[in-house]
């Protein structure tokens, strides 16, 4: 989300959900809610019925495609191509907010002298569309008033993400779409708390409400308050970890709550540095396929079980509380954590998950009027600094984060990092489906679940179904150049030829076998959204 | 703003303020069965009837609105006759056997007849309508125990916006249909459960209800672990497990939750559960007591930071646990002097 954090000063959503309902044009863009975020998937449709127009920019036809005034089956990896072009359009005939341009923003002239070599001919043959209807798209946008942009993962999912993002945000700003209620750029977090970890400063450049580590007023900060030396180099990523454990830097490594091995591209590398890393605690509340290479496995409880505090996609604070027992001897992860701190000479005094939040508001300037007295009453969305701040709804009303003026940061398009070859000619996408959340370990114990959707499937157009000699309902191989896995094959007409689609969810069949380890050279977010493939019957 | 008396007393509403919401603001309970909180007033249950003064018919106080110095009496013998008669009208449309349903305890027709002193029904009607389906993984559908409230058909058109039901007609007989008569499970329905969640009486239930009364559940109020959405819902809970899950009408979900909040909470009860701390011991995970364990971790870093420095350690949270549990670990580890802090793959 470095991209938002960029132009704006806020990676977060600018908008809140219910905001969408008001809405005149809702551009969707890779991003297919009705599946990954369905409620919020059924609220874009109440929008629609209440004469919000919507585009959708997917190279499926994802269901709200079918109710869209246009799809766009954009060809994976070419974003960047297709929004500067929409840019293009919106200024080449004149339907940019200029007002807006003029008083809020910097670097339009910057902006022009990119996006001015994308026109609409020249971008069509790039991401496979019609230049008629890019324009058409530019235009319907711009007559927004207010039009929100919602996207997800396919938009940050590929090594050009973050420029991505950024020229996400420079279309919204163009038509003076930010800052305003209804209107917005609107990242769909996936998992139940991500924004909340990255407002907990579970990153390695800053602590909890992205205050930043290289700032030394901060570090003086949380020395003073947590009692402790700390340390102002900048941490590693994920990934770079990953790349770390090979070069022998990092032998120890904590893994509280996630599965990296179904997750994480390119599951081979990961499989063997989690096998080389000398010392591995894996924190969770299955056995799953990362507690197999565990040393240590440490049994915690679920949120049934548990007091604390979700944040959701729309920057939301929420509660969760204790409806069951904990099974067995599980603890809390916080609790577990702060017994490990224990042990090391680090006190931190911690007796209930209630005083944790009290520490974050004193110590976290956005989260500084919560509590949970009064998260019992009203769940207000951050930024929300006092107790008595009702809590901020729409971001950048009158002033941006980052200060008086937003900045256009155009890009130019980049090819993705793995492009089909001729061994393999097809571009692999994932994603996510309606019935599962992440690896399977949640939600693979509803019968009715598996029922519906139980065993790995990868979608294929009938053109290259054809040419590879697959009928509908065959096990095929699928493979790049990583490695193979089999799933059952769905012919369908909601791909374009060259593309074919794999939900990401079964340990069995995990499509992360195959996906690449490129990543967003800023924000380390790996391109599970393009990489070269081939598929073949089993 | 007007105002308004009800019951004797006075309260001042903003405009276009039904009699209903100034009743709820008064805390008068009005019996209903047709209105859903978000939609537009259906109006056509006639259940929350009450007496204005200066009007001579019964006002549906859910879509009636108040005006400045309308004087309302929620309560008296004429209102009481009409709502009891609107009860006998829809029991005799209703299969009363309630001993073999799963609504009992939640369903606001036997509520209201016990209320309104109904036991049994002048009118006789047999309903001809179609058999059970019970074809979806998660719910069942009892046409004999509908009362055609259309709160299920407004919510999967309206809210939930998918379009699934509807009302058919066919020789007297109306009911709640699929299109083309299907099933469930051969239909378009994504099975959000929403449609079963307003359901008044046991026409629409979870499969899951047969297990537990509604006397027996105690309610906990939670945000969804699942997606970013953060739905609000209440765990029901019968003897510490998790039985059924009901939305809640928070800001991001207004009483919709998808197929994974409402009906994929088994995980939380299951017998896979990891339950004790674990050690490899000879290449097997091995059973361990909680200060073996947390020694042993905390004797790791230790030895690790000793030899190599702190910046040889590392550690991801994770977007699956709460605030707080995020906190305590980027406080540890940074505590332990790294920054090498992240949470998984980044998604
Ligand atoms: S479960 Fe959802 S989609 Fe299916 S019929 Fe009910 S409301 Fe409609
Ligand atoms: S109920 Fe569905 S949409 Fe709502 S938070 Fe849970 S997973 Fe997301
Ligand atoms: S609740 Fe008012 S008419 Fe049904």
């Amino acid at each position: 989300m470095a991209g938002l954090a960029t132009t704006l000063g806020s990676g977060a959503m600018t908008n809140a959900i219910g905001e969408l309902l008001g809405a005149e044009v809702i551009l969707i863009f890779g991003s297919n809610p009705t599946e990954a975020h369905p409620v919020i998937g059924a609220q874009i449709r109440q929008a629609r019925k209440r004469g919000a127009k919507l585009i959708v920019v997917d190279p499926r036809v994802i269901d709200l495609a079918h109710e869209a005034e246009i799809h766009l089956k954009v060809k994976p990896g070419t974003n960047v191509a297709l929004l500067n072009a929409l840019m293009n359009v919106i200024i080449t005939e004149d339907l940019l907010d200029k007002e807006y341009v003029e008083n809020r923003t910097e670097g339009f002239d910057e902006l022009w002298s990119v996006v001015k070599g994308y026109t609409p001919e020249k971008v069509g043959p790039i991401c496979n569309l019609d230049p008629e209807d890019i324009k058409a798209v530019a235009r319907l946008y711009a007559s927004g008033d207010p039009a929100s942009i919602v996207y997800c993962l396919g938009v940050t999912e590929h090594s050009t993400g973050t420029t991505g993002v950024m020229s996400i945000a420079n279309l919204a700003l163009l038509c003076g779409n930010v800052g305003k209620v209804s209107g917005g750029v609107n990242p769909l977090r996936g998992q139940n708390n991500v924004q909340g970890a990255c407002d907990m400063g579970a990153m390695p450049t800053d602590f909890s409400g992205y205050q930043k580590v290289a700032n030394p007023e901060v570090i003086a900060k949380f020395e003073k308050a947590w009692g402790v030396e700390l340390s102002n180099k900048p941490g590693l990523t994920s990934p770079q970890v990953f790349d770390a454990i090979a070069e022998g830097d990092i032998r120890f490594l904590y893994i509280m709550g996630e599965n990296p091995m179904v997750t994480d591209p390119n599951l081979h590398f990961v499989e063997e540095m989690l096998k080389k890393v000398e010392f591995l605690v894996v924190q969770d509340i299955f056995l799953n396929e990362t507690t197999e290479l565990a040393d240590v496995v440490l049994p915690a409880t679920c949120f049934a079980e548990k007091e604390g505090t979700f944040t959701n996609t729309e920057r939301r604070v929420q509660r969760i509380r204790k409806a069951v027992s904990a099974p067995g001897e599980s603890r809390h992860d916080w609790e577990i954590v702060s017994q490990v701190m224990e042990r090391l000479g680090l006190k931190n005094n911690f007796t209930s998950a209630k005083e944790v939040m009290d520490e974050v508001a004193s110590l976290t300037p956005s989260y500084g009027g919560y509590s949970y007295e009064r998260l019992d009453r009203e769940q207000p969305q951050w930024p929300c600094p006092d107790k008595d701040h009702p809590g901020t709804p729409t971001l950048h009303v009158g002033k941006f984060a980052r200060g008086e003026r937003a900045i256009f940061k155009p890009s130019e398009y980049k090819p993705s990092a793995e492009l089909p070859t001729e061994d393999f000619p097809l571009i692999l996408s994932t994603g996510r489906m309606l019935y599962h959340y992440h690896s399977t370990t949640m939600t693979g114990r509803t019968e009715g679940i598996m029922n519906i959707a139980g065993e790995a499937y990868v979608e294929i157009s009938p053109e290259d179904a054809i040419k590879a000699g697959i009928a509908d309902g065959d096990r095929v191989k699928v493979s790049s150049p990583r490695g193979e896995i089999e799933a059952t094959a769905r012919v369908t007409e909601k791909l374009s030829k060259g593309v074919i689609y794999m939900p990401m969810h079964w340990p069995d069949g995990a499509v992360n076998w195959l996906t690449s380890s490129h990543v967003d050279p800023i924000t380390h977010t790996p391109e599970y959204k393009v990489c070269a493939a081939k598929v073949a019957k089993a | 703003m007007h105002n308004v008396i009800i019951d004797g007393q006075s309260i001042e509403v903003e405009k276009g303020t039904t009699i209903l919401k100034a009743c709820e603001q008064l805390g008068i309970e009005i019996p209903t069965l047709c209105h859903l909180e978000h939609l537009a007033p259906e109006g056509s249950c006639r259940m929350c009837v009450v007496e204005v003064e200066g009007v001579q018919n019964l006002q549906i106080s859910c879509a009636t609105p108040c005006w400045d110095g309308m004087v309302v009496t929620t309560m008296n013998d004429r209102i009481r006759t009409f709502r009891s008669m609107i009860v006998e009208l829809l029991l005799a449309h209703h299969d009363v056997d309630c001993f073999n349903c799963s609504a009992v305890g939640d369903c606001k027709l036997y509520q209201y007849a016990m209320e309104y002193g109904v036991e049994e029904s002048r009118f006789d009607h047999i309903k001809k309508v179609p058999v059970k389906d019970e074809s979806s993984d998660f719910f069942n559908y009892d046409p004999s125990k509908c009362i055609l409230c259309r709160r299920c058909v407004r919510t999967c058109n309206e809210l939930q916006s998918n379009g699934t039901l509807s009302l058919k007609k066919r020789g007297g007989d109306t009911f709640v249909s699929l299109p083309f008569d299907k099933l469930f499970k051969d239909s378009n329905c994504v099975s959000c459960g929403n449609c079963v969640s307003v359901c008044p009486t046991g026409a629409l239930t979870t499969k899951a209800s047969k297990t537990y009364r509604s006397w027996e559940v105690t309610r906990t109020r939670t945000t969804c672990s699942y997606c970013g959405v953060g739905c609000q819902m209440d765990l029901l809970v019968k003897n510490d497990k998790v039985v059924g899950v009901e939305p809640a009408d928070g800001a991001p979900n207004k009483n919709l939750l998808c197929v994974k909040g409402k009906f994929a909470y088994n995980f939380i009860n299951s017998p896979d559960r990891l339950t004790t701390p674990l050690i490899r011991k000879d290449g097997v995970l091995t059973p361990a007591s909680w200060d073996e364990a947390l020694d042993f971790v905390a004797d790791n870093i230790k030895k690790v930071k000793d030899e190599s420095g702190p910046d040889a350690l590392a550690g991801f949270a994770s977007g699956r646990v709460s605030n707080e549990d995020n906190y305590v670990f980027m406080k540890m580890m940074r505590s332990i002097g790294t920054n090498n802090v992240d949470h998984c793959a980044r998604v």
